[in-house]
């Protein structure tokens, strides 16, 4: 039998961040996955107080608990609705790394994220192995969003999803250095795995902005994953490698900013690598807070830095051939940094656009990351709530700021068979130098 | 734990996935938003029907379990909290809104709808269900019947049990009682349902609730006044009504709470107030605007500091976000946040204010004090952590303390949060030894086994 009380030691670290929950349950208000299952254990409240559980040794083992807190998609809803400011993302990142360190990492997560993720060499070759090879198991879903499905349901079910990239981004030939023209302005380019792997027209996009701005950019070939993945199910370990490797990568001098298209790598870079990097000398964590400091999501530097000016649909001149767009906002750019009136204002800089805004815009797309691999139903069941609201704003194009909400929106519009494309902000307004 | 046997028939008869009995389960409804000990339950049932419920009853009554029914489980006052040994029956499947009816003025609900929901609901019809307890976002309409839930708007609109029509339940016996009508008149046998609201599931368990609507007033307005003085500010409150006026909202807010509210939200409170009044008026257009002004008249004659009425939309957020903050703003200043509802008659508002700054001063403890001014239902809100023992002990004799002075004001232990095992031990004080008696031989009669929701209100 495993040493409960140890646990309850390690668990006690969090113990002033724990006390902090009232236990109002105003979390119940805003949670996709309670709003699906309405179980206590599955809303933030009911995980606090599971935790409160481990250090007063209410359980005889660990692993219920350890169960139950993965049925969260770390979106973080309920922090932005808590009163009492509860630092929720916080205590479970930091629960599941003790849980974690304490169970064991599953063998299979500890393949991927150590034996793959960590080493992004070898990550980047093996999805180019498996871009080569994927056409024997998929064929194709849904010309609208572009996605597949597999031919035979494992391991993938019934999802429908784009494809992996005949080539990724930073095998496409762009220019590692490009010196800023008039704007003066240098930023370095995070593409993020998903970016670089199933969507390069982003990264594209993004380069095309930059350039139309003529915004300097640093856009290393060899940059890793932000780390989520590996954080996400309590891999520190991981995490700090990739968090040291991305450094060592943006270790350039001269950047006036980080850019990335993904908002789950802008709020991990943001926020969780100052606040859950581990043992750092302070030469690498005056660095970290440095880039930490310096990265903005790409609409918000195009808008705010570069000063973009978007045009209201009643001044596009000609209205009736305008498509209409509407706009998810993923929850790592609005509910983890506020950022939701510069996407918005991309968009329409973009005049062959009407904008419709859709009802719950900032309700959660239920990917989740791993939550999607873990827990598919409840994903989709939220997904589809997503995609009846997307349905109804009567909008041809959904555009959002971050691949993997893509990847989910994607997979539900698909399944739904409805005739509306999946499109990064980025690419919209690059749309527009057209 | 429970006995496999009688496991398996409460699956058998409510099905497997609407049953739960692992430890992290248990340990997830042993509490509610009450600062209590958590009780751990032995089962956990969820029946989606209302058979099921009746089923789930029965089951309970042969086998003498414990039952604490549970809707959002956001009770202040312990009610939610379950025996040991028992059954906490969820509600949260039971949450069908089954008619809203335009003519006659009247909805029909299950236990678990959302309060926040059902008032969307009606609202989109233009109609009207005024009660809006604090935590109308989450909060059930059952619970808020168990409770007798108050809100903002209870001087004007009433509580919860103003809007009970009727109401359908399941006696002890999980047999089917029927009390009230859908008519605005009606008189046929006791009021069951009069005994029933604000019981906390101690004498039945709710199937339907049939929920009076009204129309949608045609305007509101907001508005904010500041006063130095505490006894000011409550002279304008009994001044307002004093002049035939009863604002919808009338709500106060102490000078600790103002600052805490300032610190965290920066909406340009005046720190150095001694009291604020949140008002807002509603109605006909014309009526509106008339007493807005005449509000602001009466205000300012009290030596009101300043009053800024809400002109748009986006001014009148401003000053309610101010009252929305207040509990957030209050309970980031310590871990351990207690709310309690002590009221008091509204003229009593300055005595009871004063009180409890008084009561605070000699425990040591930081206490900000809001509410509602316009039925003298004050929040006073100990700030503490809990964790600290020594503490503890203080926060519990201020919380006498305020009790026996809101009792000798002549006030009331709780305006809206109920009894529940929080305040059952005060309840004496404020009524009878022969109340507590005559509540017992009722809830004897009632209940034999004594399984629904025991020792909440009266103890035992």
């Amino acid at each position: 039998m495993q040493d409960m009380r140890k646990l309850a030691e390690l668990v006690k670290q969090l113990e002033d961040q724990l006390a902090t929950c009232m236990r109002c349950g105003m979390c119940q208000a805003v949670c996709p996955v309670f709003a699906e299952t309405g179980r206590e254990t599955d809303v933030t409240r009911g995980k606090l107080a599971l935790l409160d559980g481990l250090i007063r040794e209410v359980f005889k083992e660990p692993s219920g608990v350890n169960e139950r807190l993965t049925h969260c998609l770390l979106c973080g809803s309920c922090a932005a609705n808590c009163p009492s400011g509860v630092q929720v993302l916080d205590i479970f990142l930091k629960a599941r790394a003790i849980l974690t360190a304490y169970m064991g990492l599953n063998p299979v997560k500890r393949l991927i994220f150590r034996g793959l993720l960590a080493n992004p060499g070898f990550f980047d070759r093996f999805f180019q192995l498996a871009s080569g090879v994927q056409g024997l198991f998929i064929k194709p879903a849904s010309r609208y969003q572009g996605t597949s499905c597999a031919r035979i349901s494992f391991p993938l079910g019934n999802r429908h999803f784009n494809a992996l990239a005949p080539v990724a981004f930073h095998n496409l030939g762009i220019p590692v250095n490009s010196a800023p023209g008039k704007s003066g302005i240098r930023v370095g380019f995070f593409t993020g795995c998903v970016l670089d792997k199933i969507y390069p027209r982003i990264g594209q996009a993004v380069v095309r902005s930059l350039d139309h701005h003529e915004v300097g950019s640093f856009v290393p070939r060899n940059q890793a994953c932000c780390g989520i993945p590996a954080l996400a199910s309590g891999d520190t370990a991981s995490f700090d490698r990739l968090v040291r490797h991305n450094l060592e990568v943006f270790a350039e001098e001269g950047l006036d900013y980080i850019v990335t298209a993904c908002a789950t790598c802008t709020s991990t870079i943001k926020k969780l690598w100052p606040a859950m990097a581990g043992e750092f000398s302070d030469r690498e964590r005056s660095r970290l807070d440095d880039i930490a400091g310096r990265t903005l999501d790409i609409s918000q530097f195009l808008i705010d830095v570069v000063g973009v000016n978007s045009v209201s649909t009643s001044q596009k001149d000609d209205k009736s051939n305008l498509e209409t767009i509407t706009y998810h906002d993923p929850c790592h750019l609005k509910k983890s940094l506020g950022v939701s009136a510069q996407p918005r204002a991309l968009i329409s800089a973009n005049p062959r656009y009407r904008f419709a805004e859709m009802a719950e815009a900032d309700r959660c797309c239920g990917c989740g990351g791993s939550f999607n691999l873990q827990h598919y139903d409840i994903s989709l069941s939220i997904g589809r709530r997503k995609r009846d609201n997307i349905v109804a704003s009567k909008s041809s194009v959904v555009a959002t700021g971050c691949p993997a909400c893509m990847l989910q929106i994607g997979d539900v519009l698909s399944q739904a068979g409805d005739p509306v494309q999946v499109r990064h902000v980025i690419e919209i307004y690059a749309d527009s130098f057209d | 734990m429970i006995e496999k046997g009688l496991l398996s028939e409460f699956q058998r008869t409510l099905g497997r996935e609407n049953v739960f009995h692992e430890q992290v389960d248990r340990l997830s409804y042993s509490y509610d938003a009450a600062v209590l000990d958590p009780v751990l339950p032995d089962l956990i049932v969820r029946p989606v029907s209302s058979e099921a419920l009746g089923r789930a009853i029965r089951l309970c009554n042969e086998n003498s379990l414990p039952i604490t029914v549970r809707g959002a489980g956001t009770n202040l006052s312990g009610g939610t909290i379950p025996l040991p040994g028992g059954v906490v029956i969820l509600t949260s499947a039971l949450n069908r809104i089954l008619e809203i009816n335009e003519a006659d003025l009247y909805a029909i609900v299950e236990p678990g709808v959302v309060t926040a929901r059902f008032a969307a609901a009606v609202e989109a019809k233009n109609l009207f269900y005024p009660p809006d307890p604090g935590s109308q976002a989450v909060s059930t309409l059952g619970g808020n019947a168990a409770e007798n839930a108050g809100g903002l708007r209870g001087l004007r609109y009433g509580v919860t049990r103003d809007y009970v029509m009727g109401i359908e339940f399941f006696d002890s016996y999980g047999e089917l009682v029927k009390a009230g009508a859908r008519t605005v008149k009606c008189v046929t046998g006791y009021n069951l349902g009069g005994l029933l609201v604000g019981s906390e599931g101690t004498l039945g368990i709710f199937n339907r609730i049939t929920l009076k609507l009204i129309p949608m007033p045609a305007a509101k307005k907001a508005m904010m006044a500041v006063f130095g003085d505490v006894r000011k500010a409550s002279e304008a409150v009994a001044l307002i009504i004093a002049n035939r006026i009863v604002p919808v909202t009338l709500e106060f807010m102490d000078n600790f709470t103002i600052r805490a509210v300032e610190d965290f939200s920066h909406v340009g409170l005046p720190i150095d107030a001694a009291a604020l009044l949140l008002i807002e008026v509603d109605g006909h257009p014309v009526q509106v605007a008339e007493d807005a002004a005449r509000v602001d008249e009466l205000c300012r004659r009290m030596g009101a500091m300043s009053v800024r009425v809400a002109e748009t939309a986006e001014e009148r957020d401003k000053v309610w976000e101010a009252r929305r903050s207040a509990l957030s703003a209050l309970s980031r200043v310590r871990p351990t946040t207690v709310l309690e509802d002590a009221t008091v008659p509204r003229s009593k508002i300055p005595d009871m204010v004063a009180a409890i700054e008084e009561i605070g001063n000699k425990f040591s403890l930081k206490i900000g004090t809001f509410g509602h001014a316009g039925d003298g239902n004050l929040h006073p809100t100990i700030l503490t952590d809990r964790r600290d023992a020594e503490e503890w002990t203080r926060v519990e004799h201020a919380i006498d303390a305020i009790f026996e002075k809101a009792l000798g004001f002549g006030g009331t232990l709780s305006g809206e949060h109920g009894i529940g095992l929080a305040k059952s031990r005060f309840l004496e004080n404020e009524t009878s030894r022969a109340t507590i008696t005559y509540s017992r031989r009722l809830k004897a009669a009632l209940d034999p086994k004594n399984i629904l929701n025991p020792g909440k209100i009266i103890g035992g």
